[in-house]
């Protein structure tokens, strides 16, 4: 990486600092209650991607080989 | 922070990842004012600043249980925070212009004509959004090299090498539109 020119450097900050003024960081209204809700809003429990998978193979094992239900009973 | 705050902290961090949503209010208040100031310097719009700070929130919620109560919640949350703002300037259209009232602060350089600065924008919304993102924390925020790596969970050499690169990218670009001399 090659040394910039502090010149130009400060140049294109100040450049980029015209460009977009200083905006105000203060939040002006407390942001709980939209949380609350969306917390609220929240189905029941996410089932993660992975359990769908699992799910999805013992099905396909068990239409392919039905005599494995047994040995899904013994291990229920 | 003194130890009895920081044992609060602790305690409180315990019971949210436990699932206490007293304790993720008490967190998300004491966090919420920081996380947005962070956000909404660099999507530089309120609104969509307040809606990337709930989400941040919401995504730590989901994630409670996978939270280690002795880390650290704060650099956890801007981390979160990062990304998100970052996808959004990711997606947001290049063209868009900023909302025309920007909220108090300093009065944008008068030396700069009202096209120019349009066009600076302009080239600098069509960088990539991680070199806009380093350049505006970096440059327009002047946030230390140190603090915008941890939120962006990189080194700060990687920080100053992204800054560097939007810099050549930026005059390049004005060259081109005869802006910067």
């Amino acid at each position: 990486m090659k040394p910039e020119d502090p010149d130009q450097e400060e140049e294109i900050q100040r450049q980029l600092k015209g460009a977009y003024p200083a905006i105000d960081t203060e939040l002006h209204r407390d942001l709980w209650p939209a949380m609350l809700r969306r917390i609220q809003a929240e189905p029941a429990r996410d089932v993660p991607w992975y359990d769908w998978v699992l799910a999805g193979c013992s099905m396909v094992l068990l239409a392919v080989f039905p005599k494995l239900a047994w040995l899904f009973a013994y291990h229920l | 922070m003194g130890v009895e705050q920081n044992s609060d902290l602790m305690s409180l961090q315990e019971r949210f990842a436990k699932g206490d949503l007293d304790a993720f209010e008490a967190l998300f208040r004491q966090f919420q004012g920081r996380v947005y100031a962070w956000i909404v310097r660099i999507v530089r719009d309120t609104g969509i600043a307040e809606d990337l700070t709930v989400e941040t929130f919401w995504r730590i919620y989901k994630a409670r249980e996978r939270f280690d109560p002795a880390a650290d919640f704060g650099g956890w949350a801007y981390r979160v925070a990062t990304n998100l703002a970052l996808s959004y300037v990711r997606r947001r259209p290049r063209e868009q212009e900023l909302p025309a009232e920007v909220p108090q602060g300093p009065a944008a350089d008068p030396a700069l004509r009202r096209e120019e600065r349009e066009q600076i924008r302009r080239a600098f919304r069509s960088l990539p959004a991680k070199f806009q993102v380093a350049a505006t924390m970096a440059l327009i925020e002047e946030r230390p090299y140190q603090e915008i790596a941890d939120a962006l969970g990189i080194a700060p050499g990687t920080v100053k090498s992204r800054v560097y690169r939007a810099v050549r990218m930026l005059r390049k670009q004005l060259r081109r539109t005869q802006v910067h001399s």
